[in-house]
């Protein structure tokens, strides 16, 4: 028996809840009332048929980029696509990590696309689209484990900065890490962009051959997951505090790569209660790391 | 894909992403997962936080994006409840989760499990005077039977929906029917029910019924004869004549006690139905969805020609049905016959207060299961045992933390109102049969003398270090909190 989508109101009366299958949506939006309302039906109205849209070319979006790689034909699975195809020389990546970040965009569109809007958000499972009139800011939390939430930091996105995405990737993930890293925030100019930026880095912090690191192929775990049989990190022992700088080192190297190549606008690597932080040479981003110990880059 | 998958492997239908599911694993959205080769809900598992103030409102921790206010919690304050434990079945182990607290100087413990219930069902009690069906027939959602019509209560119609002999004794659609429909009402969802010579409903747990298309309002404040005796004295003066029409009993003012009291004069009015006192008169008209549960739409097809010889033109005759959402006000003619005009304003108010006085009209929804053996055991060695201390009220019973009503004798079986457990607690496995949470609160004491899993007991600061896959919820503030020693057991506190 399929469940229905789910589409309603959080118990605060403020925020639209969006539920189907594996797609779980917190949106929001400030402006006039009827705008609010004009836009959480759009949102309500595209939402009900994408998990439709990208399961019919599923065994595609599973599938591993390539030079050669056929075009999809949905336009949420084309934003996935070219989110993650930049990536496709350096690693495996097939579209699916880009997919919180495509849907979240996708309905956020449909939102400004029906009314105007000071500001509004969809946030599908801690990756974000984030919509700013002129003048207009978000301060975004940044957690490690979203089953634990404990803040380690704090974003400022304003309208002047190229940002519109938000994205968080690490191994107590719902979606699996090939790396060891608790959490990568990264801020990008759109979600899926974010998206399929903080799955790399994440992938990047990591001890390759560490003993302490316990991991299984994927499809061990998840028989028809996207990674097959890549090895998916289950469980991260004791670390010493050089492996800990080390494994993070090894994300900061890649993290700055991709703000030089203008993919990404900053990353907040966290690991074992470290936090390190990368942003691009010629924006202002700030990201506010509150606690612990601070390691600047 | 399927080729080399171990045999247990299931594939999930909830949604079309349609995941294999291995052993011990869940799907993609982390609702579905296979437990023991069933595909199980396993949402994630549910907490309660005893609400620190009156109303606040329940609001998935989770959902509360980057405004954690940096709180820890304090042990005492938090429940574990069953929702998403998992459970013990089909083997006897202990229970997936015992835990310890202790609360003002008491220890307790919490068995918490999720049940697989076959013999389970919900009682429906639905608010309204209109006939939904002769008693005993089946009641259907999607054609297929999935309970009965029962008994008739004041101002209400209970209807069984369920238990063991609809979920697996019937043919494989009935039973798959009768598990959606359980589950739906459980969680709270509205379903689409027919009943055989009867009516179409629409129901949901908390929500006002819908029949056949309308939507019920209100409660009767009464029957009709005891409406004439509550507002006798207010239609004293401003009318002649008031009927008030129902299927149970219908009342006549001026013949009523409460009218030969006021010193009423004699009408002349006739009523077509069976006199039963002086005023009150039985089976006016058939049952139905008219007025006050009859099958009338007009009124005046209960009323006999008046009577000559004590009738008078201009007598002012005002009908009514038991809610006051039905009406209709007369003067009668010089061959006093009845005529239909509008109902003055000083007699509005009266209609109106008919209206007031009758409650919200809703459906509400209890889920009735029995704990079998292997649950129980699940708790102790001895299931007996737990049967009995639950028995002497040694140990409460909570599910998903709201109260339950145990009934009394053999085992046990209880009773909760659906809404007064967070939301989706309530799951399934394609047996079919109903998944819910339970929980057994004893003094560690006593469990330990009733032969409990005592290795298997384990602090809460323990439970709660394990934070993945747990959900924080406020506790809803009209539950008694679970391990308060002053909570009332009984859900009607």
């Amino acid at each position: 028996m399929r469940d229905p989508a789910t589409i309603r109101l959080l118990p605060d009366g403020r925020r639209l809840h969006l539920n189907d299958g594996p797609i779980d949506l917190i949106v929001a939006a400030d402006g006039a009332i009827e705008n609010i309302c004009r836009a959480y039906e759009a949102a309500a109205a595209r939402f009900v048929t994408i998990l439709d849209e990208l399961c019919g070319e599923l065994p595609l979006l599973r599938s591993r980029v390539g030079q050669n790689s056929p075009l999809p034909n949905g336009l949420i699975a084309l934003r996935m696509f070219t989110a993650v195809a930049p990536y496709c020389h350096r690693c495996f990546i097939t579209p699916m990590a880009a997919v919180a970040g495509a849907v979240a965009e996708t309905v956020l569109a449909a939102m400004t696309r029906a009314a105007p809007l000071t500001r509004a958000y969809v946030n599908n499972g801690g990756d974000i689209a984030v919509h700013l009139a002129p003048n207009q800011t978000y301060t975004i939390g940044m957690v490690e484990c979203p089953e634990n939430p404990s803040l380690f930091g704090s974003v400022e996105i304003s309208e002047a900065l190229p940002i519109r995405g938000v994205a968080t990737s690490g191994w107590r993930g719902r979606s699996f890490s090939l790396g060891i890293a608790d959490a990568v925030t990264v801020l990008a100019a759109t979600a899926a962009e974010a998206d399929a930026a903080a799955t790399i880095i994440a992938n990047a912090v990591d001890l390759p051959g560490h003993r302490a690191i316990q991991r299984i192929p994927a499809r061990q775990i998840s028989p028809d997951s996207d990674l097959l049989d890549l090895p998916v990190t289950r469980a991260v022992g004791l670390l010493s505090r050089q492996e800990i700088e080390q494994a993070l080192q090894a994300g900061l190297s890649v993290a700055q790569e991709l703000c030089s190549q203008d993919l990404i606008q900053a990353a907040a690597l966290c690991l074992d209660e470290h936090t390190r932080v990368v942003t691009h040479p010629q924006e202002r981003t700030s990201m506010e790391i509150i606690r612990r110990s601070l390691l600047h880059a | 894909m399927t080729e080399g998958l171990p045999a247990d492997t299931i594939r999930c239908d909830a949604c079309p992403v349609l995941c294999y599911i291995k052993l011990g694993q869940t799907g993609a959205c982390d609702r579905y997962g296979n437990f023991n080769g069933q595909l199980v809900r396993v949402d994630p598992h549910i907490l309660l936080d005893r609400a620190k103030s009156q109303g606040t409102p329940l609001v998935p921790f989770l959902e509360r994006e980057g405004e954690w206010d940096g709180k820890l919690l304090k042990s005492t304050e938090t429940f574990v409840t069953a929702i998403g434990a998992g459970t013990t079945y089909p083997d006897y182990k202990p229970a997936p989760f015992i835990v310890s607290s202790e609360v003002d100087g008491v220890d307790l413990v919490t068995v918490v499990t999720e049940g697989i219930f076959s013999y389970c069902g919900v009682k429906l009690k639905i608010d309204t005077d209109r006939h939904l069906g002769p008693e005993r027939n089946f009641v259907r959602a999607q054609g297929e039977p999935v309970g009965h019509v029962t008994t008739a209560e004041y101002g209400s119609q209970m209807l069984s929906l369920g238990g063991v002999h609809h979920l697996t004794g019937g043919s494989k659609s009935e039973g798959r029917v009768t598990c959606e429909t359980l589950l739906d009402l459980c969680n709270g969802k509205e379903v689409a029910l027919t009943i055989d010579e009867g009516a179409r409903i629409i129901v949901a747990a908390g929500k006002p019924p819908i029949v056949n298309g309308q939507q019920e309002e209100r409660m009767r404040v009464g029957c009709g004869s005891a409406t004439i005796g509550m507002f006798a004295k207010q239609w004293f003066g401003k009318v002649d004549e008031v009927v008030v029409v129902d299927d149970h009993i219908t009342g006549v003012l001026s013949e009523h006690q409460a009218g030969k009291m006021l010193g009423l004069r004699e009408t002349g009015i006739a009523i077509a139905g069976r006199r039963s006192t002086p005023g009150r008169y039985f089976q006016v008209a058939q049952p139905g969805t008219g007025w006050g549960g009859t099958n009338i739409s007009d009124p005046l097809t209960i009323l006999k020609p008046f009577k000559h010889k004590f009738a008078w033109p201009h007598l002012r005759l005002l009908m009514v049905s038991t809610t006051g959402e039905q009406f209709a006000y007369y003067e009668l003619d010089d061959a006093l016959r009845p005529i239909e005009k509008e109902l003055p304003q000083q007699l509005q108010d009266s209609v109106a207060r008919i209206r007031e006085n009758c409650e919200p009209a809703l459906t509400t929804v209890l889920f009735m299961a029995g704990a079998g053996g292997s649950l129980r055991a699940g708790a102790t060695e001895n299931p007996v045992k737990l049967t009995d201390s639950v028995k002497r009220s040694i140990t409460r019973v909570t599910c998903g933390g709201a109260p339950s009503y145990v009934w009394p004798g053999g085992g046990i079986t209880f009773l909760v109102d659906v809404s007064r457990l967070p939301e989706n607690a309530f799951g399934y496995v394609p047996t079919p049969a109903l998944v819910a949470p339970i929980e057994f609160t004893l003094k560690k004491s006593d469990y330990a003398s009733l032969g409990g899993h005592m290795d298997y007991v384990r602090p809460l600061a323990d439970v709660l270090r394990e934070k993945q896959r747990q959900r924080q919820l406020t506790s809803l503030p009209e539950n008694p909190w679970p391990l308060d020693p002053a909570a009332e057991n009984d859900p009607g506190k």
